[in-house]
Parts: structure tokens; sequence; C-alpha cells
């Protein structure tokens, strides 16, 4: 068995900004586990541009964001242990591990999940009809494309206009495909508005909302597929069902974090995010283990995961040498107009939190107000709210020490 | 001529309303000057970052990604990808070297890192 200070699951970008922060408040004893062969997770092959803006101030691609922390993490030299897979975490934080040497055990004294997510898949939605080639994940097929440099077809349809299907889009009329369609079943886009104008509006690519993908077509290769219209209860209008002719179907319905380790570990998931419960230092509800980036909750923006997992980092270094052990922790929920509220449990004895969340549903200009009881903690106001992007609110300190019951958000159309 | 568009330099994605006037542009609705730079840019030369990949050539099923160092014409995009599909590079490669001059005024550089 190893002893380490921190272990942290997970190489992308969560995971190296999480041993960097650690690193810089002062645990030097910090491994990252990641089971591809090089770091820099996802990022890798979102070979687009738009990355680092917030956070690092110019406009990256996604290898280059990741090159960023790599030379970080390089830099301080902090133990990357690459091509090793973790198997299980146990709740008293001894990580086992495999790889081309064997089996590994490392006792942690804080352990960081920085896992990530994966894409939900054609099983999860059960569309009707044969089962060929050519149906891809849309992050799969960006994988074969961009990592591998293979073609995956001509003629494409995608389902699910999430950040992932419009960046394929772009992806695949760029390699010369022809995309016939994007299909969203909500009456909105979930992906970001500047996504929909890069990338379907500068190639003409029409996008169909209040529509699915009702039936899937082919035997050997997929040679079409019906679309149509949903209703109000999201169920197909057998009247409005029309034939596409395509080679390609890329799926971009939605991402799942990766929480299986931490299940594991008995620790309590939050049944909307998906995602570990956790306080503002991004601790889980089992002692020393903290969660950051996709595997705690869906980000859209990569550089609101470097943010979060500084969080953690520097909480679970903070573990390490005894410091933070609050005992003044109240719940933060979500009310009207809101999806979930993250973390789930606040600290009122400590400085200034960020509280995030995500709306239900698209709404124009709102008010959000943070209550404890009757007594107002904070009110954001924002021009317009969607729930494809993650809102921020600050809770003042000197707010938060008059607190002793639940926190409580609520949206207001205004 | 007036035109509403969407911003696409951040995630933000302001709502630019912008006003044509002969040789006068004028941007609203913009939260940065960058937004500004955009809206008028937009209206006059569309400009885009290209990324894609390129073949490494002495590895097998290596690709390295690539983009324009610069925006380039968004008419010029295709004409762009068509020199990147052609181009192949040899390994090592680092973030930032050039792999193609001057293709529709801006350098090809890579964004990846293959030792």
């Amino acid at each position: 068995m190893e002893n380490h200070d921190i272990v942290i699951i997970g190489g992308g970008p969560a995971g190296m900004a999480a041993a960097v922060a650690a690193f810089d408040s002062g645990i030097k004893d910090v491994v990252i586990i990641d089971r591809e062969k090089e770091v820099g997770g996802i990022l890798r092959q979102c070979i687009h541009n738009g990355f680092g803006l917030h956070k690092l101030g110019k406009e990256l691609t996604g290898p280059e964001y990741a090159h960023h922390y790599q030379l970080e993490v390089e830099k301080r030299g902090i133990t990357v242990c690459a091509d090793t897979t973790v198997l299980s975490v146990t709740p008293d934080k001894v990580v086992t591990a495999t790889n081309t040497c064997g089996i590994l055990k490392l006792q942690a004294k804080a352990v960081i999940l920085a896992m990530g997510c994966r894409e939900r898949s054609r099983g999860a939605l059960n569309i009707p009809g044969t089962r060929p080639s050519g149906v891809f994940s849309a992050g799969c097929a960006q994988k074969l494309i961009n990592c591998e440099g293979y073609s995956v077809g001509k003629k494409v349809v995608i389902l699910g206009s999430g950040d992932i299907g419009l960046i394929m889009a772009r992806r695949m009329s760029l390699e010369g495909a022809s995309v016939e369609a994007v299909c969203e079943i909500m009456p909105y886009s979930g992906g970001l508005t500047r996504n929909i104008v890069q990338c379907l509006e500068d190639y003409g690519i029409p996008l169909y909302l209040n529509t699915t993908v009702a039936e899937i077509h082919g035997n050997e290769r997929l040679t079409g597929v019906t679309i149509a219209e949903v209703d109000e209860r999201r169920q197909v209008k057998p009247e409005t069902k029309r034939y596409i002719s395509c080679d390609t179907l890329l799926l971009s319905v939605g991402l799942i974090p990766e929480n299986e380790l931490t299940r594991g570990a008995g620790i309590g998931i939050d049944p909307i995010t998906g995602g570990a419960v956790v306080d503002e230092n991004r601790m889980t509800d089992v002692s020393g283990i903290f969660a950051c980036g996709n595997v705690l909750q869906v980000h859209d923006l990569v550089d609101y995961v470097s943010d979060e997992a500084e969080i953690a980092g520097k909480g679970a270094a903070n573990y390490v040498k005894g410091l933070d052990r609050a005992e003044n922790r109240v719940k933060a929920v979500a009310g009207n107009g809101v999806r979930y509220v993250l973390p789930q449990r606040v600290n009122t004895r400590g400085g200034d939190t960020d509280i995030f969340l995500r709306v239900t549903a698209p709404f124009g200009k709102v008010k959000f107000t943070v209550k404890s009881g009757d007594t107002v903690i904070a009110t954001a106001v924002k021009l317009r709210a969607t729930p494809g992007e993650m809102e921020k609110i600050t809770l003042k300190a000197a707010k938060l020490r008059d607190v002793d019951g639940d926190i409580r958000v609520d949206l207001e159309e205004m | 001529m007036e035109r509403n568009l969407t911003c696409i330099l951040c995630p933000r994605g302001c709502t630019l309303n912008v006003t044509v006037d002969g040789d006068n542009v004028f941007v609203t609705g913009n939260s940065c000057p960058r937004g500004r730079y955009y809206g008028e840019e937009e209206v006059v030369s569309p400009k885009r970052t290209v990324t894609s990949i390129v073949r490494v050539s002495n590895r097998e099923d290596v690709m390295v990604s690539v983009k324009t160092e610069t925006p380039v014409a968004k008419s010029d995009i295709f004409t762009v990808m068509d020199k990147i599909r052609n181009a192949s590079v040899t390994a090592p490669v680092k973030v930032g070297d050039v792999i193609l001059t001057d293709v529709c005024g801006s350098n090809i550089i890579a964004t990846k890192n293959i030792d």
C-alpha cells in the first residue's frame, strides 16, 4: 500500500485544476490517476475554439486549454499515473487501481473525484427500428474523427441540440458531409446561442424543434430515419412523420455523470444533478472525499469546471491540513423555476460563497431571490435565463452569518 | 441597414443590434469592446477561426489538431479546409508549430503536442 496526501481520480480539466490548486495550497504529495494514455480528458477531442475566455483571458481550442493545465501540472512535479483504471474507492479513502503492472493500492488522506461524464446512448431512448451501423453518440463520432482521423459518414441527421450535437454538425460539414437536420425534442435548444449561430446558421443547417427521430431504418448500414413532431407530452404526432435518407445518425441526448466509484464509496447522490451531494468546499457526505467537474454536475463551460476544481483542490488541501471542520452548515434547495442548486450544503460561518444553479425552462428577464425563512440573503437580476446556461449567485459572508435554517432559491419572472 | 446578431465571441452570446449608415457602423447591445468589434466586422467582412486535424505521417492513426492562427474570411472556410485536408506533418509537433503558411491570409498552427 502506497500512502499519499491527495489522490485525484481523473486527469481531465477538473482533475488537473484540482491538483494544481491543492499543490498551491501547500499539499505537495498529490497523485493524478487517469485511465487514458495522456491527461486532458474530453478536451483532447474538442478541437474547436472558444475555451478559456473567462478563466485564462484568451480564446483557445480544447487541446490548447488542456495543454495549459498539463504544463502547470508538470511544472509542479505532480505525479500522473496514466493508463491506469481505478476499480474502487472506499469510505476510508483506499483507492484500488489496475494497470499493466498489476494492482495498485493507495491510501489517501483525501480523494478528489474528477471522473467526468459519459453520453446517454440509443438504448436509453428506446428509438424503434432496426440496429444498423451508422448510429453514433456525438462524442464518439467526435473522437473517431478528431483523434483517430476516421470519416464516420456522408449524410447526417443529428438528434439533440446540446452543444456537442451543434459542434458536431459544424465539424461534419467541414469534413464534407451533408448535415440534413438537427432535431430537438424540446421546444428550445439546450445549446449555447452562439453555437446555434456559428455551427448551424453559418452552414445553413436546419434546426427542427419539438421534433424527434421516430424510427431508424437500414439493415447493414443506416439508410434513413423517420422524424416526427411531438406534442406537449413529447409523444410523436403520427401525421407529421417524414423520412430523411441518411447514412449516419448522431445522438447528442444528454450526459450522465460517471459516478460508479462514487456510489461504491457509499457517497450520497443528488437525483437531479446525478452527482454527489457536496458542501461549499465540494466535499461529499463522506469525510475527506471531494468531487468536481462533470462528475459532480454537467457543465456547459470548461472555464467553470476549472473554477469548481480549484475549490475542491483547496478544500482537500485544507482537509489534509486539519483545517475546516465547519459545523454550521445548512441545506441549499431549489425553489420555483430552479432545477437544482449546488453546493447543496453551505457553511454559514465561512466567507463569501458562490452558489450555482440551473433554471427549469427558458425565461426572459428574471429575478433570483435567495432566502432563509423570510430573510433575504441575496438577489440577482438576469436579462435571460435558459436551462443550457448555468447561473451563479454570490452569497455574502455577512448575510450568511444571520442564517440558521435552510436556504432556498426562487425565480420570479419580471 | 439594420441587423440583429448574436455575438459568438464568448458564451454570454449578447444580442447585438448593428446599424450600417454609409461608412458608419453602430453597434448596441454588446457588453464588452470585443462585442462592438465583432458586430462591426460581422456586417462588413465576417471572419471565423477554422479548426481541424492534420494526419501525422510517421505515427499510426495519429492526428494533430490545428487551427487558423487568426480568423479567416467566412467565405474562405472551405478553401482553408481543402488545404488542411491535403496536408500532413511529421512528428514531433509542438503546440504553436506552423503546419501551413499563409492559407487565405492565416497560418495553420498545431494545437496539440505529438511526441
